[in-house]
């Protein structure tokens, strides 16, 4: 009897060595598409770090671009901390870091409470008007904000917080934006999955609503909550056109500072400082990057649930 | 199901939020509708005036800017959403079919979304830059690499080319989000499918458009009205790249929503007689109407079309 190899080897047969070609022909094209793409996302991101440590002279004067820092100066990063126009002088980043940070915090800790208390009573409190309440909220989370943004503009000018030189203006900056539907609707959706037998056994132990929501619900719902507090954090710390609208000069906050006009003001031809100009635009992304760093998962669920940016 | 409780304790947790949601939220949205109708609305004393007509809607469409304003935002909304879907799919699916590197490629391709939209856009503006007058200053990366000396973004930029550096940097902004909603999509789906596929010998592209695409079609419908809407929207990465110092941006290269941020602020009539603020509120309302009706058509399109 003949005896018959099971081994193939594919160097052998024809159209087995074609396949294990194409096969390997076809990751290498996958990995080099997916290195061109991430190149293309990298990119902006060395341009801005490389700009920020060339020296204005070689940012002004070169006769080319460099690829690399010439001179290494990390000296701009000190004088763009302390950088103001003249007609803003005394405002320097230190000022519109205060400002951000406290409509950061307080937005995003009331921001989390409102949310989380109007979640709890939407999920498991049981009240007249629930389900309309719910219904209008979900209408209105569809609309978007452009179209309250002209009677808010109204409403905050009548309460005069406008251009407040007090805390008006921050009141503007953190009130309208306080509570977020879309947070309530990512948190009731969490608390709905916890079971109502936790409900009852805590209502027969004597536990009140408001305990039972602070003691149980809140560590069991953690990770969502920590999701929409970053959310939130993320949201305050990139606004932008809103605050600049309403808020007073010495009330503005980081974004405003990016935006403003870095110009070479020695040589008196109105350059623009592209360094420092890149130095804030650093200084606004690092922190971002680095809260991404800790909170990666939490963001990137958050994220994936949602739909709308912030 | 549960016992009702005395209702004014559900109060108690609604009370203050639903306020602000009502005088922030709520309120605003008829407001803004009724000042677009009654046309000499005066902000300064907050009467809506007697003026009861569609007179704000007529002066918008007869206005130049808004016109072409419209026009920016629908080419935005045509051509890069369409771009940046196919885009993230097709890296969806290359990261989902490789192991070595898999999660180093997701996290890069995702930190677009952790920056700030002003920041990155003033990036792109310096990499796009050309000196206003040649020889002051270097020309900007992409003329040094290219070789050209295209004003993208300047002053004195033709409507292609800073068109085209707006549409680069949205797409790149809109990549991650997308890229990660088609992986959790793409990791859902049977893997069996893909073995019969195999055994039929079926080409990669085969898959990809007989498998992949009609599986995740309810996916794709619902990227594509999320980012129609946020599309309709834009305006930050705009004024970003394209913009001056500030909120300055020419009035050629506005959004739907810098005519209306334009509005905010201005008291008084303009010409027709019509108040600015009802201007911004009618552009308001037509970018609400627009933003609906693409909604209800996705939502109808994908009612049909969806393979579950």
């Amino acid at each position: 009897m003949q005896e018959i190899s099971t081994r193939i080897d594919y160097r052998k047969n024809d159209r087995l060595a074609l396949q294990k070609t194409n096969y390997i022909l076809r990751k290498i094209g996958t990995y080099t598409f997916l290195t061109v793409v991430a190149l293309f996302v990298l990119i902006p991101f060395y341009w801005m770090f490389n700009m920020s440590f060339q020296s204005t002279n070689e940012v002004l004067n070169s006769a080319s671009i460099s690829f690399f820092p010439k001179e290494f100066s990390p000296d701009n990063y000190r004088k763009v901390f302390a950088y103001s126009t003249v007609s803003q002088a005394s405002i320097t980043f230190a000022t519109y870091l205060k400002n951000t940070l406290i409509v950061a915090i307080f937005s995003t800790v009331g921001g989390t409470f409102f949310s989380i208390l109007v979640a709890f009573a939407l999920s498991r409190l049981n009240f007249k008007g629930r389900e309309i309440i719910f219904s209008i909220l979900l209408a209105t989370m569809m609309i978007p904000g452009e179209m309250m943004v002209i009677s808010n503009y109204i409403t905050v000018s009548r309460l005069g917080w406008t251009n407040d030189p007090g805390r008006g203006s921050y009141y503007a900056m953190i009130f309208p934006f306080l509570v977020s539907i879309f947070h309530i609707y990512l948190l009731r959706q969490t608390f709905k999955q916890i079971p109502n037998e936790l409900y009852y056994a805590a209502k027969v132990d004597g536990c009140s609503d408001f305990k039972y929501l602070w003691r149980i619900m809140v560590p069991m719902a953690k990770s969502s909550i920590i999701t929409i507090t970053i959310l939130k954090l993320m949201g305050a710390w990139n606004a932008y056109i809103w605050p600049d609208l309403v808020a007073n000069e010495r009330y503005k906050l980081v974004t405003t500072w990016l935006r403003s006009s870095f110009v070479d003001q020695d040589s008196g031809q109105g350059r623009v400082l592209m360094n420092y100009q890149m130095g804030a635009s650093v200084i606004v992304t690092v922190p971002l990057l680095i809260l991404f760093v800790l909170f990666r998962k939490y963001i990137m669920s958050g994220v994936s649930r949602s739909g709308v940016k912030g | 199901m549960l016992e009702r409780k005395k209702d004014y304790k559900a109060w108690l947790y609604l009370g203050i939020p639903l306020f602000l949601l009502s005088v922030f939220t709520f309120y605003p949205l008829i407001k803004t509708i009724f000042i677009s109708v009654f046309t000499q609305y005066d902000a300064v004393e907050n009467a809506m005036g007697s003026m009861f007509n569609l007179d704000a809607y007529r002066t918008i469409f007869r206005d130049k800017n808004f016109i072409r304003s419209i026009g920016n935002t629908l080419l935005l909304v045509f051509i890069s959403v369409p771009i940046s879907t196919v885009l993230a799919l097709l890296i969806a699916v290359a990261l989902n079919s490789i192991k070595p590197l898999q999660r180093i490629f997701q996290t890069i391709f995702f930190i677009p979304y952790v920056t700030n939209v002003l920041a990155i856009g003033m990036v792109f503006n310096v990499m796009f830059s050309h000196p206003f007058t040649i020889g002051l200053v270097p020309e900007g990366l992409i003329n040094t690499l290219f070789n050209t000396s295209i004003d993208w973004i300047g002053v004195t930029a033709l409507r292609k080319h800073w068109m085209l550096v707006v549409m680069i940097y949205v797409i790149w902004n809109a990549l991650p989000f997308k890229i990660l909603v088609f992986i959790g999509g793409l990791q859902n789906i049977s893997k069996q499918y893909y073995d019969a596929a195999k055994i039929d010998a079926a080409t990669p592209k085969k898959t990809l458009l007989r498998i992949t695409v009609p599986l995740l079609s309810p996916l794709i419908s619902y990227i594509l009205i999320t980012s129609f809407i946020g599309a309709f929207k834009s305006y930050e990465s705009v004024l970003s790249v394209v913009g001056g110092v500030g909120r300055e941006l020419d009035r050629k290269r506005w959004t739907a929503v810098a005519y209306v941020y334009d509005k905010i602020g201005i008291p008084g009539l303009d010409g027709n007689n019509v108040s600015y603020y009802s201007r911004g509120a009618a552009a308001a309302v037509i970018l609400f109407l627009i933003i609906m009706v693409f909604t209800f058509i996705n939502l109808y399109a994908s009612k049909k079309r969806v393979h579950y």
